[in-house]
């Protein structure tokens, strides 16, 4: 009863365009929906696809069946042609290629033609988009809405736009009217339409992030293009920086003069941040790092996905310092998880590191508005009458917080933070005393840190006969995973880590000696998690099931992985 | 009001004869004579001898990593206009290993005062060349002395637009005090490139090396860009002294248009005010 479309093309035909007109006019209308978008490091040619998965439910994951295939070119149809469902349709434009003899499943519509007609060959997509509400049975209403919003002020051009749209609407009933069945809608209230790096920008700016210094690195750079965007009415500075050492060390420049700031980026850019990681253990100051992975080493597959710095993020920086690694599983989580970062950046004075990645990043989801009275927004920055004087913003204390102020706020007291070992003050020493003295200071945070973090999130049957473990972006997959193999009739179970480190080991604890068959399951091609799980508690997996191409897991690779291991 | 030796604090780990102490000595009255309570003051530095410096001045103090003293600087700006930023830190530091910040903050224009203490060579690790180290310098590296020609801050920094571009010498400190007042003062990124003799490492550029080639030309129009680049590039038997140029022009502060009104730090905030952000995703 779902759907699936997938419209492919070369760089700079505009799938997003047909994307999020299709996907936000179905949203809006009520039904559950997952969007991704699989391209190329480049601006023009190449192929891109997107998927598009309607309900029933809202999706977690996308599969590689497909029921609407929108060919922009003929490559994309070769590609996908044998992902297509028996029932499946193909939208092409005859102008620029021909299906096969054996292919009945076409459905022309000469997408440039009905463009140029309407006002201009630009409009291709809005004609596709037409074509596709046509197969699907969807009236044009809620696309010519958005199309009005979108283009609201521009004379004529929502016109032209929604003349192409009915055009591709009309040649496409003549095929095939409604020859697909939406599922029933998910939800009637309202929802939002929206990728990992907004929901992640949105959340910064409902954490009262008020400085953004951060280099441009795929995909790390809608979370800077969201807050660029806001940051005139929401009051946050955002900084392109030089490089990626000028972004960190800007952005604890900012923190360390009071305010929450943020730095974003990728693998590469991070590998240049370190030393300012470092930095901002010794200094204590707080300090909230996003790490959007991306296939490496080096510069990798710079728009594609992997899981493949957990290791290194867990590690970077010389020098022992406390830290927390948290990532993003889900959007409705993502929101919350990283207000968590800055909220525990705050709170311990030490930087908290989020790992999203590609596939989050990029995903566009339907989901639930964020309550934001469930945002915290606690500074602990101490008042006139907490802090001993004169002010030493090192001051040894049994739970290894120093009170901190703000510089400039209190007449008469200074702060002084310093990269090399120091005293109380916040001088330079070199005495043995002092430096045992602080360095243990520093790591009593991290006892407070472990005890913040939140257990592995676990689904499916209590008892489980098989356990999937999971951290960040494959929390939807390995869902949709267990739902499949439950179906099977498998007590399938999943434990994803959103809280990484310190490792919250309890549930792990609890049941992994009770389970039959554990597998770790990673976007990376060396088990980093199941390594970690090791190295942390000495319990051991049964299997690692991996991917490394650069792309998402599907649900059925993950199922076809463990029959082959369950049947040896 | 605040006496020169109320900024002094610390006890310092300079060698003795060291041009360090002057140029402490000369900021400390800077800052006084400008009456500027130290709790408004941020020093921020990275690392080698001159980078010590927010240890030996009260004010507040950010001594961060080695060549990168400006990014947080403009950090700390942007998010407290209210605070006097200072930039104290070495030539290796701030011409080397912070090249690139250097380049770019001059383009930024942040109103920020950056004094580097320029003894042409790497003090705090022994003596290595540094970017401005003279041509044929021999050091523990340099076995064959310096092969290439030494790096000329104040003209990169004019040509890359900055707005004061200064030099002075730690031997006179007069000078050097007033100076840094007109940097401190400047709206816009400040440059004072100060020459330092370090008695330790450097055997070439000695105090009386210094002391017998500087000299104050007349500047008749600091807003003579032309004129600047050329005394700029005097160095040899003569060395001039002096503001080179200075002309005010937008600082990066003016172009941020949300830094208007309070200081970005004393804003409140409470999370359920801005929940409508997210209505243009329904
Ligand atoms: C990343 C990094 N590289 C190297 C060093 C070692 N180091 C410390 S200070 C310094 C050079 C200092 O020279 P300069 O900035 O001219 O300061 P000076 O000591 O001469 O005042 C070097 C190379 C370091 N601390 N950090
Ligand atoms: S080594 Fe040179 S620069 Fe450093 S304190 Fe000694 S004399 Fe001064
Ligand atoms: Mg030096």
């Amino acid at each position: 009863m779902e759907v699936n479309i997938l419209v492919g093309g070369a760089a700079g035909q505009g799938m997003d365009t047909v994307m999020n007109l299709l996907g936000k006019a179905l949203v809006r209308e009520g039904y559950g929906l997952i969007y991704n978008k699989d391209y190329m490091s480049r601006v023009r040619g190449g192929h891109n696809f997107s998927r598009l998965r309607i309900g029933p439910g809202t999706p977690w994951s996308n599969v590689e069946t497909t029921d609407i295939l929108v060919a922009l070119n003929e490559e994309t149809f070769n590609l996908h042609r044998s992902c297509l469902s028996p029932s499946g349709r193909v939208i092409f434009d005859p102008e620029h290629f021909e299906l096969p003899e054996d292919e009945d499943r076409g459905v022309p519509v000469e997408l440039r033609a009905l463009a140029k007609e309407a006002g201009g060959a630009i409009m291709a997509n809005t004609v596709a988009v037409g074509a596709l509400l046509a197969l699907i049975g969807l009236n044009i209403k809620g696309v010519k809405k958005l199309l009005d919003e979108t283009f609201a002020g521009k004379e004529g051009v929502a016109e032209q736009n929604v003349k192409a749209l009915t055009a591709g609407f009309k040649a496409a009933e003549s095929y095939c009217s409604a020859c697909f069945n939406l599922p029933p809608k998910a939800e009637n209230k309202k929802r939002l339409f929206i990728d990992g790096n907004q929901v992640l920008g949105m959340a910064a700016l409902a954490s009262g992030c008020r400085f953004l210094s951060a280099y441009p690195m795929t995909p790390s750079t809608g979370i800077m293009n969201y807050l660029a965007a806001k940051s005139a009415n929401y009051q946050v500075a955002v900084e392109q920086a030089e490089d990626e050492i000028a972004a960190i060390n800007m952005a604890l420049g900012a923190s360390f003069a009071g305010v929450r700031a943020l730095t974003c980026t990728s693998g590469g850019g991070f590998s240049l941040m370190v030393e300012g990681l470092s930095l901002a253990g010794m200094t204590e100051t707080p300090l909230v790092i996003i790490v959007a992975m991306r296939p490496g080493p080096a510069t990798g597959l710079p728009t594609r996905t992997e899981q493949g710095d957990l290791g290194f993020v867990i590690h970077a920086g010389h020098g022992e310092f406390p830290r927390a690694v948290l990532s993003a599983t889900s959007h409705e989580d993502a929101f919350y998880r990283l207000n968590k970062a800055f909220e525990l950046a705050d709170h311990y004075q030490t930087p908290v590191l989020f790992l999203s990645d590609q596939n989050f990043a990029d995903t566009h989801r339907a989901v639930d508005p964020f309550d934001f009275s469930r945002v915290s927004y606690n500074r602990h920055i101490a008042g006139d009458e907490e802090i001993e004087k004169p002010y030493n913003r090192y001051r040894l204390t049994g739970s290894g917080i120093s009170p901190r102020i703000i510089p400039g706020s209190l007449e008469g007291e200074i702060v002084l933070v310093d990269s090399d070992e120091h005293d109380e003050k916040g001088n330079i020493i070199e005495d043995a005393k002092t430096r045992r003295l602080m360095v243990e200071k520093r790591m009593r945070k991290l006892n407070l840190l472990t005890e913040e973090m939140d257990e592995p999130d676990l689904y499916g049957d209590p008892h489980p006969e098989l356990l999937l473990i999971g951290w960040g972006s494959t929390y939807g997959v390995l869902r949709e995973t267990v739902d499949a193999l439950t179906t099977l009739g498998r007590k399938t179970a999943m434990l994803q880590f959103t809280d990484i480190w310190p490792l919250p080991q309890k549930r792990l604890r609890n049941l992994l000696p009770q389970v039959g068959q554990v597998f770790c399951v990673e976007n990376n091609s060396t088990g980093q998690l199941a390594a970690l799980i090791y190295s942390e508690t000495g319990l051991k997996v049964d299997g690692n099931i991996l991917k490394y191409d650069g792309r998402p897991f599907l649900p059925h690779e993950i199922v076809k992985e463990v029959d082959e291991y369950v049947q040896g | 009001m605040f006496k020169a030796k109320d900024y002094m604090s610390g006890e310092t780990a300079w060698c003795p004869g060291c041009g360090n102490f002057q140029i402490r000595e000369a900021l400390a009255e800077a800052l006084s004579e400008l009456e500027l309570p130290p709790h408004l003051v941020l020093i921020c530095s990275g690392i080698g001898q001159a980078a010590k410096m927010p240890h030996y001045i009260r004010a507040n103090g950010f001594n961060g990593l080695h060549g990168r003293a400006l990014p947080p600087a403009v950090g700390a700006r942007i998010a407290n206009k209210k605070l006097k930023v200072i930039v104290e830190s070495g030539d290796g530091d701030s011409y080397g290993e912070g090249g690139n910040h250097f380049i770019h903050n001059v383009r930024r224009n942040p109103d920020i005062a950056h004094f580097i203490h320029n003894n042409q060579v790497y003090g705090l690790t022994k003596g290595q060349a540094s970017p401005t180290s003279d041509q044929g310098m021999k050091t523990g590296v340099q076995v064959s002395g310096v092969t290439v020609p030494a790096l000329n801050p104040l003209a990169i920094a004019l040509v890359l637009g900055a707005g004061f571009v200064a030099r002075c010498f730690s031997g006179e400190k007069e000078h050097l005090k007033e100076t840094m007042k007109e940097a401190i003062n400047f709206p816009g990124y400040a440059l004072v490139d100060i020459l330092q003799p370090c008695v330790s490492f450097n055997k070439i550029n000695t105090h009386g090396w210094y002391k017998k080639r500087v000299y104050f030309p007349e500047i008749k129009d600091s807003g003579d860009w032309s004129a600047a680049i050329d005394i700029s590039r005097q160095w040899g038997d003569k060395i001039p002294l002096g503001i080179f140029y200075k002309k005010p022009r937008p600082t990066f502060e003016s172009s941020l248009a949300i830094l208007d009104g309070k200081p970005l730090v004393s804003r409140p905030f409470n999370p359920v005010e801005i929940a409508a952000v997210q209505d243009e995703y329904l």
